[in-house]
Order: C-alpha cells, then sequence, then structure tokens
C-alpha cells in the first residue's frame, strides 16, 4: 500500500477513490482517461512533496479563500499530500521571525526547487503601499521569483493588476507578466491563472500537469493555459441556444431570467472573456456567475476599465450568422444600445433564417481587445 | 522594557505588523500597522454608479458578501430605491451562507492552532478509528520532514493547555472544518454565482430568480453545516474552555462597543433595530454601564488620520466628506515605525469621539441586553455563563474568550435563522410572490449610506452619486475600528491596541499570547 493509499484509507477512501480522483483531475486537464495511470504515478511517486511558497501582495485572501474550498482534491489533502506549503501568511501556525524563517528557508534554502505561488499585485509607484517583514513587495518578488522553478500567478491581481490597477491605479499596481518583463526576468516560468477570484480548478489542475509532464501546459500570450483559457465564456454557455434564436432577458430579476435567457441586453461580459467557467464552474460545480449574475470579464486584462459599464451591453459584439453583418466598437459606441439592439435584431434575422451550426461558433464575431 | 514587532501577522485576512513593549512580563504597549494601501475609494470615483459595488465588493475576499450588500444598499439608498422583501431575504441567506464559512474557518483554521498543539496530538490514545487515522496521517506528515505551513509553529509552549487527546480532537476538526467551510461557500455560490464575490446582488435587489432545486440544495449544503456547529464547533468551544479560562481576564481593551446590526427581520423596510443582531452602542462598559444606545451615522462617525499615512485635514471626517490620499512618510519598507508619528495605513475611526470594538462580542452583547427576553442570544449567553460559574455576569465575556466563545454562539445563531428565511422564502414565493428586483433610476444624484455587521465587524460603505456617476465613496471596515492606530486630539489607543496591555507573555521569542489577542478580533 502506498502512502498515499494509507492516507485514502485513514479517511475511509479506497484505491478506487484515489483513481477516481486521479480521473476528475485529467478530465478538468482535457486529458482523456488514459492520462489516469500516468497522473496516479506522478502523485504517488513523488518522494518529497514538491515545496510551495505562496506569497500575499496587494490582495483581498479571495484566491486563498478560493483555492481552500477545491474539493476534488479537497484543500486539506493539497497540503497535507501532494504539496509541501512552505508559507502562507493565510495558514502558517507561527508569526512575525518564526514566518520570515520559513521564507528564508525556502527561498534561499530550497533555491531552483520550489513552485512560487503569487496572490495579489506589487507595488511600484508607491512600493511602501506593500510589505511584509520589514521589505517592500518588489523587493520581495524580485527574490523570490529568481529563485523559483516555477511562478503561479493566482488570481487577476497577480496576473494583472486587478481592481487596484484600475484607473487611476494610485499605487502604481502591478501583475507578474508585467513585473518580470520590466524587471527583465525569464517569463518562461510564468503561467498566470486570472479570473476574481482564482478558480481552484485552475491552480489543482496546472500543479497536477506540472507534476504529471515535468512541464507547462500551452499557454497564450498572456501566460494563460489554453486547456482553461482558450474559449470563451460565450462559446460554452448554456444559455447560449438563447442568444442565437433573439431570447434575452430584458429586465434583471424578470420572469426572462426566471426561464434563464440570455443576458446579453442586461451587459454579460461572456461574448469578450476567455475562460472555461461555463464547464469547471465555481465551488464545486455549484453554480457561476451567470448562473445569478452574469459575467463581468474577470479572467481578463484591464477588465475594470475597459469592460465597465457593466450593467449595459458591450459594444462590438455580432450575433451569429454566416458571413453576418460585423458590428465593431467604432460603429456603435458605448451608450449606443439602440444601434446595437437594432444590430442584433438584424443579425438574428440571419441566424434564425440559416439556423445554428457547429461551426458558426468561429463566427461569432467579438472585437478582440487585445488585438 | 523590550520591544517585540510581529511582521507579518499570520492567520488573518489582510497585512498586520504589531509593535509591542513589554515589561515584566507583560505588553505595556503596543502599535498597531496596516502595511497595505490599494485606494478602492480612489478607483471607484467617476466610475458609472450600478458598476460600484463590484469595484468595492473585492475590498475582502473573506468577507465579500456584507461588502457587496453593503455596497448595493448604499447606492439604493442614494438612488431613493427600496429592494423588494425577497431580494431582503436572499440578502439574509447569502449573509447567513458568508458567516457560516467564516466563524467556523476562523474558530478552527485562523484562531485554532493558537489553542490547539497539532505535535501534542501525536502522543493521543485514539478514542475511535477515525481519531486513529487522522493520527496516523498527522504522524505520517511530521515523519516526512516537511512541516510546511506548521514549520516554526510554537509547539510544546507552556500556554498550550490541551491534553494531547483533546488536542487530536481538535486537529480532527481543523482538517474537517476545511471542508465544511467549503461546503458552506458552496451554498453561498448556489444564491450567488461563486464565492467569494456573489454576482446576484446589484442595486435594486436580487438580479436573478432562485429555482426550487436551488432552495434545495442550499438547504442541503446549510444542513450540513449547522450539523457540523451542533456536533464539533459547540462541543470543542464547551470542552477547551475550562482549559483556557486564563483568557477571560485578558484582551479586554476599552469597553466600548458597537454593532450597525446584520440579517433583517423587517424584510419591508429593513429597520436595523430590528434585526437578528440589532444595532446599537454600548460606552463604558467596563465602568459598568451596560446601556445599549442607538448610533446616528451622521453625528456619530468620524475618521481621523492623525497617526495615518493619508492626505492630513484637521479634526475627524464625516465618510461623505471624507478623504483617501496616500501619503507615506515612514521608513521603507515599513523596517521601523515612528511611534510618536504617523505610522499606519489605515485610517482611524471613533464612534462618538472615543474608539470602539466592533465584532461577534459586540454583536452578542448588544443582542443579549437590547434584544428582548425571548431573543435567541438571551438563553445562549445565559447558559454558557452558568457552565462557567458565572451567571448574571456578562461582563466577563469581554475578553479574549469572550470573543471566541461570543463568534461560536453568533454562528449557532445564524444556523437556525437560516432555515427560519429559507421557509419564509419558500412560503412568499408558493404565494406568488416572484419579485426579485426592483427598476433603478438611470442617472441618480444623491447621498448614500449603508451599516451592515461583517463577519468580523461592523462594515459601512457611503457614496455620493452625480448625474449617475460616483462622485464621493468611502468604506469603514472593521479593522478601520479595531486596528484604528492613535487617534484624535488626545492620540487615544485603537482597540486592539489598548486590548493588548496587560496580555502576558512567557517568551518573547515565541509571541504566541499576542496573537492569541490579535486573533479574537478576526482582523
Amino acid at each position: 500500500m502506498t502512502d498515499l493509499e494509507g492516507i485514502f484509507a485513514a479517511r475511509g477512501l479506497t484505491r478506487r477513490d484515489f483513481l477516481k480522483g486521479c480521473g476528475a483531475l485529467a478530465a478538468i486537464m482535457g486529458l482523456g482517461q488514459a492520462a489516469v495511470p500516468q497522473i496516479a504515478r506522478a502523485l504517488e511517486q513523488a518522494a518529497q512533496r514538491p515545496p510551495v511558497v505562496w506569497l500575499d501582495f496587494q490582495e483581498c485572501l479571495g484566491c486563498t479563500e478560493s483555492v481552500s474550498k477545491s474539493r476534488y482534491p479537497d484543500f486539506s489533502t493539497i497540503v497535507l499530500d501532494m504539496i509541501s506549503l512552505e508559507y502562507s501568511e493565510a495558514l502558517m501556525a507561527g508569526a512575525g521571525v518564526q514566518a520570515e524563517q520559513n521564507y528564508t528557508d525556502s527561498v534561499e534554502g530550497q533555491k531552483g526547487k520550489y513552485v512560487l505561488v503569487v496572490e495579489g499585485s506589487v507595488a511600484t509607484k508607491i512600493p511602501n503601499a506593500m510589505c511584509v517583514g520589514g521589505r517592500q513587495s518588489v523587493d520581495i518578488a524580485r527574490e523570490s521569483i529568481a529563485n523559483a522553478a516555477l511562478v503561479i500567478a493566482v488570481g487577476n491581481c497577480a496576473a494583472f493588476g486587478n481592481v487596484q490597477a484600475a484607473h487611476p491605479n494610485p499605487t502604481g499596481a502591478m501583475g507578474m507578466l508585467a513585473f518580470m518583463e520590466q524587471e527583465g526576468m525569464d517569463i518562461g516560468k510564468l503561467i498566470q491563472l486570472p479570473t476574481c477570484p482564482v478558480n481552484p480548478v485552475h491552480v489543482t489542475s496546472v500543479i497536477t500537469y506540472f507534476l504529471t509532464y515535468k512541464k507547462l501546459p500551452e499557454l497564450d500570450q498572456w501566460r494563460r493555459p489554453l486547456i482553461h483559457f482558450g474559449r470563451k465564456v460565450h462559446d460554452e454557455c448554456p444559455r447560449r441556444s438563447h442568444f442565437d434564436e433573439g431570447r434575452f432577458v430584458e429586465a434583471l430579476g424578470s420572469p426572462s431570467e426566471d426561464e434563464r435567457l440570455c443576458l446579453y441586453k442586461m451587459g454579460c461580459r461572456g461574448p469578450h472573456t476567455y475562460s472555461d467557467c461555463a464547464t469547471v464552474l465555481w465551488n464545486n460545480r455549484s453554480n457561476w456567475c451567470i448562473g445569478a449574475g452574469q459575467c463581468i470579464g474577470c479572467s481578463e486584462k484591464d477588465f475594470w476599465d475597459d469592460f465597465q459599464d457593466f450593467y449595459a451591453p458591450m459594444p462590438g459584439v455580432s450575433v451569429p450568422g454566416l458571413g453576418g453583418i460585423r458590428v465593431s466598437a467604432d460603429t456603435v459606441g458605448i451608450g449606443l444600445a439602440a444601434v446595437t439592439g437594432a444590430a442584433i435584431v438584424a443579425h438574428l434575422g440571419v441566424s434564425i433564417a440559416k439556423g445554428r451550426l457547429g461551426k458558426n461558433r468561429d463566427e461569432t464575431v467579438v472585437e478582440e481587445k487585445e488585438a | 522594557m523590550a520591544t517585540i514587532v510581529i511582521d507579518p501577522v499570520t492567520r488573518i485576512e489582510g497585512h498586520l505588523r504589531v509593535e509591542v513593549e513589554i515589561d515584566n512580563g507583560k505588553v505595556v504597549d503596543a502599535w498597531t500597522t496596516s502595511t497595505l494601501f490599494r485606494g478602492l475609494e480612489m478607483i471607484v470615483e467617476n466610475r458609472p454608479w450600478m458598476d460600484a459595488w463590484h469595484y468595492t465588493h473585492r475590498v475582502c475576499g473573506v468577507c465579500p458578501t456584507p461588502h457587496g450588500h453593503n455596497s448595493s444598499m448604499a447606492l439604493e439608498d442614494a438612488a431613493g430605491i427600496t429592494p423588494p422583501p425577497n431580494a431582503r431575504l436572499m440578502r439574509n441567506l447569502l449573509e447567513c451562507a458568508q458567516l457560516l464559512h467564516d466563524h467556523v474557518l476562523w474558530f478552527y483554521v485562523l484562531n485554532g492552532l493558537d489553542y490547539v498543539d497539532v505535535v501534542s496530538a501525536l502522543s493521543a490514545k485514539p478514542a475511535s478509528p477515525t481519531l486513529a487515522g487522522v493520527q496516523a496521517k498527522l504522524k505520517a506528515f511530521v515523519d516526512s520532514g516537511q512541516l510546511g505551513f506548521l514549520e516554526n509553529g510554537y509547539w510544546g509552549h507552556p500556554a498550550y493547555k490541551l491534553p494531547p487527546d483533546l488536542n487530536l480532537q481538535l486537529a480532527a476538526h481543523y482538517l474537517e472544518s476545511i471542508r465544511i467551510q467549503a461546503v458552506a461557500s458552496e451554498a453561498s455560490a448556489i444564491f450567488g454565482g461563486k464565492f467569494p464575490y456573489q454576482m446576484s446582488t446589484p442595486p435594486g435587489g436580487y438580479s436573478s430568480v432562485p429555482h426550487q432545486d436551488q432552495l434545495d440544495q442550499f438547504e442541503f449544503k446549510c444542513r450540513e453545516v449547522a450539523d457540523f456547529i451542533d456536533s464539533a464547533l459547540l462541543p470543542d468551544l464547551l470542552a477547551i474552555a475550562p482549559f483556557y479560562v486564563d483568557q477571560a481576564a485578558i484582551g479586554a481593551g476599552h469597553g466600548n462597543y458597537f454593532s450597525w446590526g446584520v440579517l433583517d427581520e423587517d424584510i419591508q423596510t429593513g429597520d436595523p433595530y430590528k434585526r437578528v443582531f440589532p444595532r446599537g452602542s454600548i460606552t463604558g462598559a467596563l465602568q459598568g454601564d451596560l446601556t445599549v444606545s442607538p448610533v446616528d451615522h451622521e453625528t456619530d462617525v468620524r475618521e481621523w488620520v492623525t497617526s495615518s499615512w493619508n492626505t492630513q485635514y484637521d479634526g475627524g471626517l464625516h465618510p461623505w466628506e471624507g478623504v483617501t490620499g496616500p501619503d507615506f512618510t515612514g521608513t521603507d519598507g515599513i523596517a521601523e515605525i515612528d511611534r510618536a508619528g504617523r505610522y499606519a495605513w489605515e485610517k482611524s475611526a471613533h464612534l462618538k469621539d472615543a474608539p470602539v470594538e466592533v465584532g461577534p462580542l459586540a454583536q452578542m452583547l448588544i443582542a443579549y441586553l437590547a434584544g428582548g427576553p425571548s431573543h435567541p442570544a438571551k438563553k445562549l449567553v445565559d447558559d454558557t455563563l452558568a457552565a462557567v460559574g458565572q451567571t448574571g455576569k456578562p461582563a466577563v465575556l469581554m475578553s479574549n474568550l469572550g470573543r471566541i466563545a461570543a463568534r461560536v454562539l453568533k454562528v449557532k445563531i445564524v444556523a437556525d435563522k437560516t432555515f427560519e428565511y429559507l421557509a419564509q422564502l419558500r412560503e412568499s414565493m408558493a404565494g406568488g410572490d416572484m419579485e426579485f428586483y426592483t427598476p433603478v433610476p438611470d442617472n441618480p444624484t444623491g447621498k448614500g449610506f449603508s451599516g451592515w455587521d461583517a463577519p468580523r465587524g461592523s462594515l459601512a460603505h457611503w457614496c455620493v452619486l452625480d448625474g449617475g456617476k460616483v462622485k464621493r465613496y468611502q468604506i469603514i471596515t472593521p479593522s478601520g475600528w479595531n486596528f484604528a492606530p492613535r487617534a484624535g486630539d488626545k492620540k487615544v489607543r485603537g482597540p486592539v491596541e489598548e486590548a493588548l496591555v496587560g496580555t502576558p507573555v512567557e517568551n518573547p521569542e515565541q509571541p504566541l499570547e499576542i496573537l492569541r489577542t490579535l486573533h479574537s478580533f478576526d482582523p
């Protein structure tokens, strides 16, 4: 019996449960069930649990909260069986000098061997707006990133600076990608998991992928893994058929919302947002934003500035249709909702006439904000 | 005299540095320093008013629900609209789920390790196969040599008093609580979309319409948490309290308490004096005055910046006139502080011209004293006082142990209320009331306020709207009250600074007792 099996047995879980857990991880990573033995082997053979240093900078602790809600695997399994959480302000028993000893033991003592998880942005304009242990966040980040084997930026703060980086960004809040580029550091070891907060499924997925394959998954230009950020929320939305058929929620909390029609006219940012929220969902698959509110685009860079006026329809979305008319942000400015509405109606005619085919997916036109 | 600096204070939300002066084995003076500034109040200015709640929601990822609620309610107040009764019930239910999650997590994960010696649990004689399994797991973990987050804890410190068997029981419940707090968050997600940061409570009410299967799922999840509270949390409190009676004499503080109130009982109007935990303040409790007085935010609340790295102004300002602007004057890295000058990012909130403690102790005291004879706090507190031989003496609650007890008893009340609100909602919907949202005006102008307590204490948002844009926005968090630095003309200590005075410290190298006083406030 392996140690891990013993631990599972102590909880009344069997090897079958363990393999089921590996199966869930395989599914999350978009791998077939053929990968299960490989994942199981990787987890079992990690004689030393990989050391993880979790740093908190300008944040709200929401990402720690979110990861602590992981269920498959659950959070106690993660910190007791999968990784060795060497430093976490939120969880460490020791404080002050004892906590900082843990930091030094890892960042200096395990140089090149630990995984660095960053929650929160660094403060660059007012560096003293973010200090821990008598040091500024920029100094801590420089040192801990340089010595890390892998850097995982969890949440939109660590990836892009999030809300504190929104205009006028009083403290010069900066995410890891911009910071590492500014500092001339190697971004090859950086992986970013934006969304606000981070989705625990994304964290367990990339850690397991890394343990299993000893490399990073394929990333986009923002260093987000394509397995999780390669498709638009809109494309996988269970309300998508209502969009295609022109059935929209006409008022918040109304009978049309009771019917779970499309939220586009209420301001949903799903058509502009790359994330697999619709399939992995949130909090142990209990719900997701569109199931109770709407998408505000929290996986995207600068969404607080670029996507604001969240309860007005986003311009630049055209409705499906083969060779349909494209509506751009230039022709439909913010505030010209009536024009957008007219465009929707025009497009719906096409959509209804031609029907929606699988290949139409690629023809949903969105003004790519990174373009 | 010796100085101890604890930076970072761990197992809290946010970033905190604490400096204390020790003499004859006791704290004689203290300075609390928040070491983080983000400036959300500045960032939300000039934004569309309906958006503001999403930005200000992000103040706290541990207590997001009340930030969202307060923001939407302050914006509703400014726009002159009232959410429908069903929406108030939805907000109550979301707040209940938040509290069920928060207080369980705090008791075991944030505060628990100050009282539970995990290493001692290894020498326990397990009373059940489950406990044996947990012990084997802990042993394997310790034997691996990778102690991780438990490394450099204060294991074996003489202030740990529990016998090994009880340490093991609490360690087992620590692990179980991690699962339970996740279940509570799943309940939040059912009505909010996700947790942290619900998406369903914008100005106007509740933006979706719950379906029957969601009501059922919400109930099942909350039942599971409520079972844990009855079968583990309450018994654990009573089991450990006799070993830590010394904590009933530590951490009193100023003896001023206040709560904005939380959980609406009057779902038509949201009257804050009729809430389960009603609005009110107590001034001078240590001098024996346990009168509960009303709170008028306009006359009673002022924010000072005497010791804050904030744009300076004279006197204290009401939040509608409040000013937020970073003005750092300290040492790089906050490696040292200027005790006599400005030493924290936090502003200092005063109520009725005095620093005041907020949190479950304040909420429970006010509910106990002003909630009437049938209030559930009455029986719970009286029974607990009787169990510890202090019948009729609620003043013993004004301590570290009292704060722990208050949180646990409070969450029992919250659990019971959850099912009442759910039944009310089912009845309302079955009766044909499907109104969850009130239409909002296009470009409102006006001033708004909402005070609705967060798990860790009094939280309020203030806004000024002009033609549909946010002109000014101010927030006073629980930390703005509890972790206020010295302020006012007399530079009186903040509540936690005051509570730290008198805390005994056995070994200045291992300041476990100081952490206990700090954690009792759930920073």
